[in-house]
């Protein structure tokens, strides 16, 4: 197996004294999409599950 | 420590929604007494001894008003005492529900009557039957050789 | 990379974990053509028996040996050599988990253990079925001494520098283990192995369901959370990007460590003896948990945009297009990450107190972790074996044993959606779980079922089909032409930022995750002691 470490996990070493603004943030448009699809997918179903549980009450 | 606008704003909205379904069951629960099965009971049961035990010395349907019921129902291996019960529409019934043995399921498929017979405890939901039908009484938790033949009927007269 | 004892402590681990899922397997698929009404058990095996089987092989032998050799092998790639007591500690915790399993699956086989995975109390096992668990669990200890002494001595070659990712998220997942695993053997050591005995008389019911279930919950986290590793920390190495953020990810796996434990009342949101104040606390709590899970949802999706604009990807969506499809040590775990979607969702719904009583016990959970244990953990574990076993062999993984990989991902997850599918469905219209084939005397209610079973059953054929490809896929890879398979390691995105120390230790978690414990169990389990006299054992097969 191999015997490499990692020097690249260790953010503190490249990054000293540097403070990443929200300027020069990635673009993440589509994660932000792709996330609210997926909470709109769990309150959907959750509603769905709630109305049948009020329906058998 | 570094979090993206998105991220922020997503998390804010997740944790908002997660709280929002929190608030609706818990006014469920609390404000309108809509509890999950459960009968916080001071005095436990010896299993042993619960044919012996009242309300268990007689499993029965007791009219208790208009149109409601108190059920004591004992779940044994594999069937439930009493068994084939029946009701006019519109009945509200109080179960009461214990085991002789080991734990069984007591759930009413098409309704929210499901819950735990535990031995030992007793367990306790109410349900309003509002529509006529013969409904099937199961056990949906594994109990022994017989659990899939472990049923009974509940009859709503209408 | 060269066979030595480091990699045969992981191969090892890794090929006990995919008999055990074989041999599960065929239990599984045989447990659908039954309830489906397409087949009578031969040879007087017993439904209950094989369920027994399935869920003890797939939901702790496949999973725990799995994760314990992918681990171990990840902690050779990021800290180098193990230790040679290090390697000593795996070896004696294999033996003891393997000892256990085949104690186990011997006892299930004579049918002294017809009890389910769960085991409830008080239906009662023969004493060696939990002594065969204790084995197991004590033996998985093993890997935790192991896995902490690695990373301790390599904090001390390494002062002042931040653990390797791989290796925090494998520490943390352990300490989960060995906390959630307290529970199973305090009810295996001081009440089932007396009680089976005959030592004690009777047995605490509530108590020994409980402390199940505290157990039980962090037990399925410690199954996703290797899931994770691989999601955050190999996934990026693999399409050519970098990991979005560290410090994000060790936060995710901080908050499964406190929120994964103190929420098992969950799983007993139906059960008498427990006041409803702490089901709904537990609620809480359990919410709580799902917070790290939405974390991770964005840190994938940002990790896939991010690669796929570097590469030129304009729009909206336009890096979907840019995602390695055509190599299933990305496809199958991010197949596993959508179904994810449906997974947890139904696991928010599951844990949503009263609403429990729409689902509980009914074949909608059974359709729930099919989804979260049996595709999402499953098929990310499948896409690291797909380099794993070339890597800890000394050989490749060739084009077609890739192409293999690709066509198993299809056929599971066209095998799950059908099986899990229906399972939520039927379940919706009151269908009971761990329940062999019946009609309750031709019921109009269980008659409606049938074809929803029947359904079920076709898709756990499909599932096993995806199984012999599998165990296909092992053997060539085992035969495959020498050479070097790398074990990759993402390496962090620039614009992550430092990660604060406090997300490089334990201690403080620890100390909150106690308290949380405390808090959310201890009136609970005083109620359930002041009990009655307790149950005498019952052997009801």
């Amino acid at each position: 197996m191999g015997t490499q470490h990692d020097r690249d996990l260790n953010p503190n070493q490249e990054h000293k004294g540097k403070k990443p603004h929200s300027h020069g943030e990635e673009k993440l448009n589509g994660t932000f999409v792709s996330v609210m699809l997926l909470g709109g997918f769990i309150l959907v179903t959750w509603l769905a599950i709630l109305f049948l549980y009020i329906d058998r009450a | 420590m570094h979090i993206h606008r998105l991220e922020k704003i997503w998390l804010g909205i997740g944790i908002a929604m997660l709280f929002v379904f929190l608030i609706a069951i818990g006014i469920g629960a609390f404000a309108k007494g809509d509890h999950p099965p459960g009968h916080h009971e001071a005095i436990k049961l010896d299993p042993e001894k619960v044919y012996e035990t009242p309300p268990f010395d007689e499993p029965r349907l007791e009219q208790i008003g208009e149109n409601e019921y108190n059920a004591y129902i004992v779940a044994f291996i594999y069937g439930y005492n009493p068994g084939n019960i029946e009701i006019p529409v519109g009945a509200t019934v109080h179960f009461y529900v214990t085991s002789a043995d080991v734990v069984h399921g007591f759930a009413i498929p098409g309704t929210n009557v499901n819950l735990m017979a535990v031995p030992g405890e007793v367990n306790q939901l109410s349900h309003t039957f509002t529509e006529p039908a013969e409904y099937l009484l199961l056990c949906n938790e594994y109990c022994g050789i017989g659990h899939e033949f472990m049923a009974t009927t509940i009859t709503v007269k209408g | 990379m060269q066979k030595n004892t480091d990699s045969k402590l992981a191969l090892a681990h890794i090929l006990v974990a995919y008999t055990a899922l074989t041999l599960g397997g065929i239990a599984g698929m045989l447990q659908g053509m039954v309830r489906g009404g397409m087949l009578e058990l031969p040879l007087g095996i017993g439904y209950y028996q094989l369920l027994t089987a399935h869920g003890v092989l797939m939901a702790l032998v496949f999973t725990t040996f799995f994760i314990i050799g992918f681990l171990y092998s990840g902690m050779v790639r990021t800290t180098g050599p193990l230790l040679p007591t290090v390697n000593r500690i795996a070896w004696v915790g294999f033996l003891m988990m393997a000892v256990g399993t085949l104690l186990g699956v011997i006892m299930i086989l004579l049918n002294e253990a017809t009890v389910l995975y769960t085991f409830y109390a008080p239906m009662q096992a023969s004493p060696w079925f939990y002594i065969a668990l204790l084995l197991i669990v004590v033996g998985s200890w093993c890997s935790i001494v192991a896995i902490a002494s690695q990373l301790r001595y390599w904090k001390k070659r390494n002062p002042g520098k931040l653990s390797p990712l791989f290796a925090f998220m494998a520490m943390s997942t352990m300490i989960l283990w060995f906390v959630a695993t307290l529970g199973a053997a305090v009810i295996v050591l001081f009440q089932f192995i007396p009680w089976s005995f005959g030592w004690v008389d009777t047995i605490n019911v509530m108590i020994s369901r409980t402390l199940f279930w505290y157990f039980g919950h962090p037990l399925v986290y410690f199954w996703l959370l290797p899931a994770y590793i691989c999601w955050y920390v190999i996934i990026p190495k693999i399409i050519g990007g970098k990991i979005f953020s560290d410090s994000m990810a060790r936060l995710s796996f901080v908050l499964f460590i406190l929120f994964s434990v103190p929420v098992g009342l969950h799983h007993q949101l139906m059960e008498p003896g427990i006041s409803p104040v702490w089901k709904y606390v537990q609620v809480v709590l359990t919410f709580l948990v799902v917070i790290p899970s939405l974390m991770t949802a964005f840190a994938m999706f940002a990790t896939f945009e991010t690669y796929g604009r570097s590469k030129g990807a304009k729009g909206l969506f336009g890096w979907l297009r840019k995602l390695p499809y055509g190599d299933v040590r990305f496809l199958a775990p991010f197949i596993g990450m959508l179904i994810f979607i449906p997974a947890g969702a139904g696991g928010i719904i599951n844990a949503s107190n009263q609403l429990n009583a729409v689902v509980h016990n009914t074949l909608w959970v059974t359709g729930h972790f099919h989804l979260t244990a049996a595709s999402t953990v499953a098929l990310t574990f499948f896409g690291v074996t797909y380099w794993l076993i070339p890597h800890l062999t000394g050989r490749t993984l060739t084009k077609g044993v890739n192409r293999m990989g690709v066509a198993l991902t299809i056929v599971w997850s066209l095998g799950m959606a059908l099986m899990s599918g229906a399972m939520h469905i039927v379940g919706l219209f009151g269908a009971p779980r761990r329940t062999a084939y019946t009609t309750y005397n031709d019921h109009p209610t269980a008659l409606s079922w049938l074809s929803y079973e029947a359904v079920m059953a076709i898709g756990g054929v499909i599932l096993f089909i995806g199984i012999i490809i599998l165990v296909i896929s092992i053997i060539m890879m085992l035969r495959a032409p020498k050479g070097v398979e790398e074990f990759p390691i993402g390496e962090v995105n620039e614009s992550a930022g430092t990660t604060p120390k406090i997300l490089d230790r334990w201690g403080i978690w620890i100390a909150i995750l106690v308290v949380l414990i405390l808090v959310a169990y201890t009136v609970p389990i005083m109620d359930m002691l002041n009990a009655g006299p307790g149950s005498k054992p019952w052997v009801t097969w």
